[in-house]
């Protein structure tokens, strides 16, 4: 099978099409950025973007993803290493502790702008429950959020 | 804010948080406004994390990313019992299964066979029996993950099941079995203070029990490490831990090796909370990285995490007796304290100590007989978890400061202000609080921030399950209730608590530099910004770098007991220091003169006074950088007398309050935190942002305590063993948080700092309790609350239902 992250090509081989595309990424691919916390479906650091479609890369069987394009935090920095504006603003609000549900949160809060531009505090916290952060506290993850969005409409 | 308050601010707004460089009993801070240390990246800055950039981007490594050429995968066969004798083991399957390299037992352990950050008692791998659900039993090599799992499922364990112990009363009764060679009373700390027996009498007499549930520290970066043999008998260990050097010293003595042959590295870490305090598969890794001569990796799924990964929170079960005066001053308390430590150690006699020394909160109470008891039992361990002993208690004697203040017809922030330990105030133990008690200036100032405005016609996921649009709003009924709390700060009764910082000056591509080296652990809560920002302002460089911490400098102690920025911080101020003295001794050759008004400026050796430069660093220090290492250590703390519970057993204390707003729809049992402020002595702010964070986080991890969060055990097997079972607060869960930060200043610290990680989590969970209480008139003796305890069940209810 083949899989494009982050922009770059690979080739799986099919033995390990039948894991989670979270241990591909991890283990057969060596790409780290998308995390490790649960396996299960129910933190969110594992969110990637695949074909554009949000999702727990620990719940997709890699297979699934076969000639997909996956994308995670990686691939929202520009190519000079420009941050995101969401990136951006996740370290400027002091929304990163640990930083261990970052990677994931940030490509789900990029998805969460992307449908809505202009979000209320309960629409940042309602889009992104499935994301859990256990450093934060989350005020500052709505402050980032809210911060990009504020950003993106200047 | 009177001048005494020294600097505060309002984390909403920043802009105008009052952050005065005139602030009465603030330390003097070199000749600088805090406008310059914000320009230049002093002590004061709000600063963004220098890992920032690679964390958003997914780049930083954590210890469950690394990788290396050839490395196997290693796994942990646990018991699936609470209490068995281990007849026999026989690892033949495993060992023959293909790709497997390794598979050891108890009986290749080389070294000590049991460890123990306090006391060692805990086996390594088990030897003749299990004591808890998921001890490790065996461990497996091979060359990937799934297959060292598989072979682990394939070893065969005869074991002989025991009826566990899975209560302290069981355990502490007559002819229950004794876990350990000791028996199973772990520990006990009595103190008596006055008379126990005054104000029997007493107009108000409030009485009642309460307990707490296992809390968990729900880390999000699982246990994990690798383990690279060094080719000469020795092992190096990248890993997430709280501590490199107790780790090491536990590592070298499992294996049977000097210290000098294992080498730790703090691999990134994600979150610790006291859960990464004790080993989990630092020694396993390492057994089999030695055993196989190949670099070996562990990582835990979230399921050995939550069962045998770590040791949790105590639960804790609390008889109080409150004796005060008719207008709510407080005469005597009487205390009785279990906590179920579980089958080993763990921090278990130190969190006894804490629980019971703080028992009777941040109030001047003249007359206290209290009694904490921890007891082994066959449950999970308990150790360390954020407030260490601080949090159960502050759940009990704020509820009971609550029927205090009721039964003298006091309102809650008044009955606190009345009874508040005053500066110089003494505890139970005898010990007199060193500096500024802040109980008073704190609710002051909870009291006067205003209340969140309550909307009708708000949006309807502001409502209590809103997410589930579990109700319309009929039943919702607010509540506001207030807690206050204190704890001590760094290590306690006499321990030599200590931490190391090397600091060198030097000039490189013609600039000046300052690098940094300690074993601090940066587990999230920032100690990397802290020391940059105090070399910066010790010694005007702008640019500086912390080193990776290893065990190749002095140990830095923990990151625990919210000490670290205080020690470590210390040691790198002391060093900077001695560098400091060296390089403008230096300078005073070259000129040819005392020296006596230089001081260390933007790169720069500098007049003092009007900070002329008459000499760069740069030309000053080429092929000649300055080195210090010192060690840096509170003042000696004493042991607790074993018969009064008597003795300046803390280093220092910090306080803090909390003001909930909850709203309950009493009907269905459902709460939703409308807002949640922490008020906290901080001493002084080092970075305003990551410390905002510390009281944020810190604040929901109470919440979670307060409504969701329990580790369910039945017949000693842990029933909770995902995220999705231990609930967590989401961010829908988590409330709105302010935060206000007072900073009176410590007289013996760096800075006047104070230790701030734990604060937040003392006095949210009783602070949503007591707001809970008062939109209920419920009792709520238990944390967590659960929703059937919050159905408030009204006279005509029956008569309803029949309608």
């Amino acid at each position: 099978m083949r899989l494009t992250v982050d922009g770059a090509r690979y080739e799986v081989p099919d033995a390990q099409a039948g894991q989670s595309l979270l241990r591909v990424l991890r283990d057969v691919l060596g790409l780290t950025s998308a995390k490790n916390a649960c396996e299960q479906g129910e933190c969110g650091s594992c969110t990637v973007a695949i074909d554009g479609e949000i999702a727990c890369a620990c719940l997709v069987l890699a297979a699934q993803a076969d000639g997909a394009s996956v994308e995670t935090a990686a691939s929202l920095a520009a190519p000079d290493g420009t941050l995101h504006a969401v990136q951006d603003a996740f370290v400027r609000a002091g929304a990163v502790q640990c930083g261990f549900c970052t990677p994931g949160l940030v490509v789900a809060a990029r998805d969460l702008l992307a449908r809505n531009p202009d979000p209320s505090d309960a629409d940042i916290r309602e889009g992104l429950n499935g994301n859990l952060c256990r450093c934060t506290g989350y005020q500052k993850i709505v402050d980032a959020v809210r911060l990009a969005a504020q950003e993106g409409r200047g | 804010m009177s001048p005494q308050q020294g600097g505060s601010w309002d984390a909403q707004h920043p802009g105008d948080h009052g952050h005065s460089g005139a602030g009465g009993d603030r330390p003097p801070l070199l000749d600088e406004s805090d406008e310059h240390a914000r320009r230049r990246g002093h002590v004061g800055a709000r600063l963004t994390r220098t890992d920032g950039p690679a964390k958003v981007a997914g780049a930083f490594r954590y210890s469950s990313d690394l990788r290396v050429e050839g490395m196997l995968f290693g796994a942990t066969l646990r018991s699936p019992h609470a209490a068995a004798r281990i007849r026999s083991i026989d690892t033949r399957a495993a060992r023959d299964m293909p790709g497997v390299r390794a598979v050891l037992t108890h009986a290749d352990v080389p070294g000590d066979k049991l460890v123990g950050s306090i006391a060692a008692d805990q086996p390594v791998l088990a030897v003749d029996r299990v004591r808890h659900h998921g001890e490790p039993v065996a461990i497996v090599a091979a060359g990937d993950a799934d297959t060292a799992r598989r072979a682990a499922a394939l070893i065969t364990v005869d074991y002989a099941v025991e009826p566990p112990v899975t209560s302290w009363e069981d355990a502490l009764s007559d002819g229950a079995p004794a876990l350990h060679p000791g028996g199973n009373a772990l520990r006990a700390v009595r103190i008596v203070r006055g008379d126990p027996d005054a104000g029997a009498a007493a107009p108000i007499v409030v009485r009642d029990r309460y307990e707490v549930g296992i809390q968990d520290q729900a880390f999000l970066g699982p246990e994990s490490g690798l383990a690279i043999p060094d080719g000469d008998g020795g092992v190096e260990l990248h890993v997430a831990t709280q501590w490199l050097h107790v780790d090491r010293d536990q590592v070298a003595a499992g294996l049977g090796l000097p210290l000098e042959r294992v080498r730790l590295v703090l691999a990134g870490v994600g979150g610790a909370f006291g859960a990464r305090e004790d080993l989990s598969m630092q020694l396993h890794a390492c057994l089999l990285a030695l055993a196989t001569g190949r670099p070996v990796k562990m990582a835990y799924l979230r399921e050995e995490s939550f069962a045998g990964g770590h040791v949790h929170r105590h639960p804790a079960w609390m008889e109080y007796e409150h004796r005060a005066a008719a207008d709510g001053q407080l005469i005597a308390v009487r205390a009785r304290l279990w906590l179920d430590g579980g089958a080993y150690a763990s921090s278990s006699p130190a969190v006894v100590a804490n629980a019971t020394t703080l028992a009777v909160g941040p109030y001047a109470v003249p007359n206290a007989d209290l009694l904490g008891t921890v007891a082994y039992t066959n449950n999970p361990p308990c150790g360390a978890m954020r407030g260490f002993g601080a949090v159960q208690v502050a759940i009990a004697y704020e509820a009971q400061m609550d029927r205090v203040a009721a039964a003298a017809g006091l309102g809650p922030l008044e009955v606190r202000r009345r009874n508040a330990l005053a500066d110089g105030g003494t505890l139970p133990t005898g010990q007199v609080v060193r500096g500024p008690v802040a109980t008073v200036a704190l609710l002051d100032r909870l009291e006067a921030a205003p209340l969140p405005v309550d909307e009708p016609a708000g949006d309807p996921r502001d409502l209590p399950g809103s997410a589930f649009a579990a109700t319309l709003g009929e039943g919702v009924r607010r509540g506001v209730g207030y807690a206050a709390a204190f704890k001590n700060i760094a290590f306690s009764e006499g321990f030599d608590d200590a931490s190391t910082a090397r600091v060198r000056l030097l000039v490189r591509d013609g600039a000046a530099i300052v690098e940094i080296h300690t074993a601090a652990a940066e587990v999230g809560q920032g100690v990397v910004g802290v020391q940059e920002q105090i070399a910066r302002t010790e010694l005007g460089v702008a640019d500086v770098r912390v080193l990776a911490a290893d065990t190749a400098v002095g140990s830095a102690g923990s990151a625990s007991a919210s000490r670290l920025t205080w020690m470590a911080g210390g040691a790198v101020h002391t060093a900077c220091a001695a560098v400091r003295a060296r390089v403008l001794e230096h300078a005073a050759a070259r000129l040819g003169e005392g020296g006596e008004d230089l001081a260390l400026r933007d790169g720069q050796v500098v007049r003092a006074g009007d900070g002329t430069p008459v000499l760069a660093l740069a030309e000053l220090l080429a092929g000649a950088p300055v080195e210090e290492t010192r060690t840096y250590r509170h003042a000696p703390t004493e042991a607790l007398d074993p018969q009064t519970g008597q003795g300046d057993v803390h280093a220092g204390f910090a306080f803090v309050a909390h003001r909930a707003v909850v709203d309950v729809d009493v009907e269905l049992g459902l709460a939703r935190v409308v807002e949640l402020t922490c008020a906290q002595d901080v001493g002084r702010a080092i970075n305003p942002l990551a410390l905002e964070g510390q009281l944020e986080g810190g604040s929901i991890q109470g919440l979670g305590l307060a409504l969701t969060e329990e580790l369910l055990v039945d017949a000693g097997v842990v029933q909770t063993r995902s995220l999705g079972s231990y609930r967590i607060p989401t961010i829908v869960d988590a409330a709105p948080l302010r935060s206000i930060v007072l900073e009176l200043g410590d007289p013996d610290t760096p800075y006047g700092l104070r230790g701030v990680g734990e604060m937040p989590s003392l006095s949210s969970t009783p602070a949503i309790l007591a707001a809970l209480r008062a939109a209920t008139g419920k009792a709520l003796t238990r944390a967590p609350v659960r929703p059937e305890d919050l159905v408030v069940h009204r006279p005509d209810d029956d008569d309803g239902m029949q309608g």
